[in-house]
């Protein structure tokens, strides 16, 4: 059996990469993907949660974020089409007409 | 019994002309606003006319004949009805101020006619009517105040009716604000009186007062110093010292309002109070000796600035805080019933005598000082020869109405049960002072030579509408004193008598207090009125002497007594003396500390600072949401962090 911290390490690594790729990346296609990657290390956590405490709670919650993310792509990367149609740029600095 | 059962009544008729006048009056005609204000006075007085039979058919079991209308104020223990009284006192002074109110109101319809603002002059002496018959009217303290205050505001806005005019609007203020400073100690006399008896109605606190010891000279209690505050406001509202400097500048105020407010009734409301008061201060011998002292002084100081007074009004002003004087001093010594008879011959008198100034000034087309009259006898005959019969009166000449009432004054001082001699001495001071300037008065204005152009000025005598009510109030002055002829000529002091029940308990119990005194013999009261009548010669032979047999003489003796005179003309600056002690430092106070510190400074700079603030958070706050959308991400992971430190927290 593999331990369960070597999964809940890699999660946690996978959530910090995406973190840090969503907050300091510039190009929206790249944010999404790092939203992405935070989704799927949080269903890493839950899977091998779930395996240790022989559980069927969290692999119904997978279900549940998958779902999520797919519709969240769906929407997100519909709007991100017309800013980029609109602003001519994928670089999320160019999104700042909502200004003060 | 209708008036009795529905007093209110005489207190709503000059209510209803004032707020029709002022409502409607702007636009109508002089003679609608006669019937609604003028109107009404007339019906006050005919209802007065109308109480005063119903009341002599009262027994005395039923007097103080009580109204209670509705409950005006509940707090407590407190409570505070709008309930009127009537006895014995009301009835008399009810009388002065219906009937002279409603002489001095035909007169102005004489005199104002050619002014602006005909309406608001009624409506303002319709609302002070009201006011000042609540005062009297009044069974509890605080109704009393209520008409105290009511008719301070209307000799404000009487006294500043020519408001363009600065040196009006300014005598008004300082009217107000004078009165005010007695009014405050009023005010705590109140409260002081309602915490001694648990209420501030008349019945409970004189049932109250008299089975309280009587406090002494020098042993002052709760008594006294009520009675002290209250005569604090009394000292303002009737213009004694120290308070009475606004009442020589509300002569800046029209004629009639002079007469009514300034003579015969808002002053007198002081004098009133006291005598009402009367089981009050007959505790407090001490509070009694200030209210008798005060006068006495008063009457004293004012007579002598009136002696060389040039301004025809102010002679008459400084001649009715003289004799305001003159009631303070008779009910400071206990004799309340001659104080009241002298507030009543007064104000007959020196109604008059205003009015008669009136209307000389009105026949000189404005002229008021005296330096500029002369010789008007022959021109305007009813106006003088009515001035004549009230400087008669107020001089103290036999048979006229001021003798009987003057003389019952000195008498009491000099041999009532707190005789004191000093003040006795005052008081015939005074009325020796009183002849002369009295008389100066009028042979300056009436006797010799013309010293205004004859050809500029065109003398003519009033119209009757203001010559009327002169002739009524001469026939008072000189009837109005035989209500009270005095014992030793054969005579019953109906007066006294009918006052009697009022101040029984007072009488009584100076009487107490004095077990050595005993009623003085006639031949003393014969030798008494004989002193009187001849000092009031001795002054009105010196004013003729002055004036009419050598008239170079004034100017000569102003000159060899250059200081005196100019003190007394200046009225001892005794209103420089208040502008640099008083109201200098307060000016001060408020532009340099009230003003520029604490208003300026820490109310708009709290103001202020919340402004800033408000508008610093706000554009600190703004670059939350700046628009820039990585900064939004970055705000999102930093809520993250905290949310999921929280929760490790938690788990510990």
């Amino acid at each position: 059996m593999v331990p369960i911290s070597y999964f809940l390490i890699l999660s946690a690594v996978l959530f910090g990469l995406g973190v840090v790729a969503f907050a300091f990346k510039r190009n929206i296609i790249t944010i999404f993907m790092a939203i992405e990657l935070m989704l799927n290390a949080v269903n890493l956590a839950f899977v091998a949660f779930s395996r240790e405490f022989n559980q069927l709670d969290g692999l119904i919650f997978v279900f549940f974020v998958i779902v999520v993310a797919a519709a969240e792509a769906a929407v997100g990367l519909a709007i991100v089409m017309v800013i980029a149609r609109n602003r001519k740029s994928l670089n999320v600095e160019d999104v700042n007409l909502l200004k003060f | 019994m209708f008036i009795l059962d529905h007093l209110w009544i005489i207190l709503a008729l000059p209510l209803a002309g004032s707020m029709l006048t002022l409502l409607a009056g702007r636009h109508w005609p002089k003679k609608y606003v006669n019937f609604s204000s003028v109107g009404f006075v007339v019906l006050a007085f005919l209802s007065y006319c109308e109480l005063a039979r119903e009341f002599f058919t009262l027994s005395p079991s039923q007097i103080p004949w009580l109204g209670n209308y509705f409950t005006w104020m509940v707090a407590g223990n407190f409570h505070v009805n709008f309930a009127l009284q009537v006895d014995q006192l009301t009835i008399v002074m009810l009388g002065v101020v219906t009937l002279v109110g409603m002489l001095i109101h035909i007169y102005s319809v004489g005199y104002m006619a050619h002014e602006e603002g005909y309406y608001r002059f009624f409506a303002e002496m319709n609302l002070f009517m009201f006011f000042m018959l609540t005062l009297v009217m009044a069974s509890n303290l605080v109704l009393l105040f209520v008409g105290w205050e009511g008719v301070g505001l209307c000799s404000y806005l009487l006294i500043s009716f020519f408001f363009q005019k600065k040196s009006a609007a300014d005598a008004g203020k300082k009217a107000f604000i004078t009165t005010r400073i007695g009014d405050f100690g009023f005010t705590l006399g109140i409260l002081m009186a309602f915490w001694t008896f648990g209420s501030v109605n008349y019945k409970t606190m004189f049932a109250a007062a008299a089975n309280m010891p009587v406090e002494g000279m020098h042993h002052w209690g709760v008594l006294t110093a009520i009675c002290l505050l209250l005569l604090a406001g009394a000292v303002g509202k009737s213009a004694q010292l120290p308070l009475y400097v606004w009442l020589p500048d509300a002569m800046e105020g029209p004629t009639p309002v002079s007469a009514l407010i300034h003579a015969a009734t808002m002053v007198t409301a002081g004098v009133y109070m006291v005598a009402r008061m009367n089981v009050l201060f007959s505790h407090a011998p001490a509070a009694s000796f200030a209210v008798a002292i005060i006068g006495a002084v008063t009457a004293l100081y004012a007579a002598s600035i009136a002696l060389v007074q040039n301004d025809i009004k102010k002679v008459l002003a400084y001649s009715t805080i003289s004799q305001l004087g003159y009631m303070f001093l008779a009910c400071g010594v206990g004799a309340y019933a001659a104080g009241i008879f002298h507030l009543m011959t007064h104000a007959f008198f020196k109604a008059l005598l205003f009015l008669a100034a009136g209307s000389v000034i009105h026949a000189m087309g404005g002229e008021q000082d005296m330096r500029g009259m002369g010789g008007l006898r022959k021109k305007i005959p009813w106006t003088y020869g009515t001035m004549l019969v009230a400087t008669l009166a107020i001089s103290g000449a036999p048979l006229f109405a001021g003798f009987f009432s003057k003389d019952e004054i000195l008498f009491d001082a000099y041999a009532g049960p707190n005789a004191n001699i000093f003040l006795y001495g005052l008081g015939i001071f005074a009325a020796l002072l009183t002849a002369f300037y009295m008389f100066r008065l009028i042979f300056m204005t009436f006797y010799g030579p013309p010293r205004y152009d004859e050809h500029h000025v065109h003398v003519h005598e009033s119209p009757k509408v203001m010559l009327a009510p002169l002739a009524i109030l001469a026939v008072l002055s000189v009837i109005g004193g035989w209500f009270a002829l005095p014992p030793y000529w054969g005579g019953k002091d109906y007066f006294q008598g009918f006052l009697d029940p009022v101040f029984a308990s007072s009488t009584a119990l100076a009487a107490r207090m004095h077990p050595a005194w005993s009623e003085p013999p006639h031949s003393l009261e014969l030798t008494m009125t004989a002193i009187a009548v001849l000092i009031a010669f001795i002054g009105f032979l010196t004013a003729w002497y002055f004036y009419i047999h050598k008239p170079a003489l004034p100017k000569k003796v102003a000159g060899a007594f250059g200081p005196i005179y100019r003190l007394l003309l200046g009225k001892y600056f005794v209103d420089e003396l208040y502008g640099a002690v008083i109201i200098g430092p307060i000016v001060w106070l408020s532009r340099n500390i009230l003003w520029k510190v604490i208003d300026v400074g820490l109310i708009d700079g709290t103001v202020n600072g919340l402004a800033f603030l408000s508008r610093e958070t706000g554009s600190g706050l703004r670059h939350m949401q700046g628009g820039n959308t990585r900064s939004y991400a970055a705000w999102v992971v930093v809520g993250a962090v905290a949310v999921t430190l929280f929760f490790v927290w938690m788990v510990r």
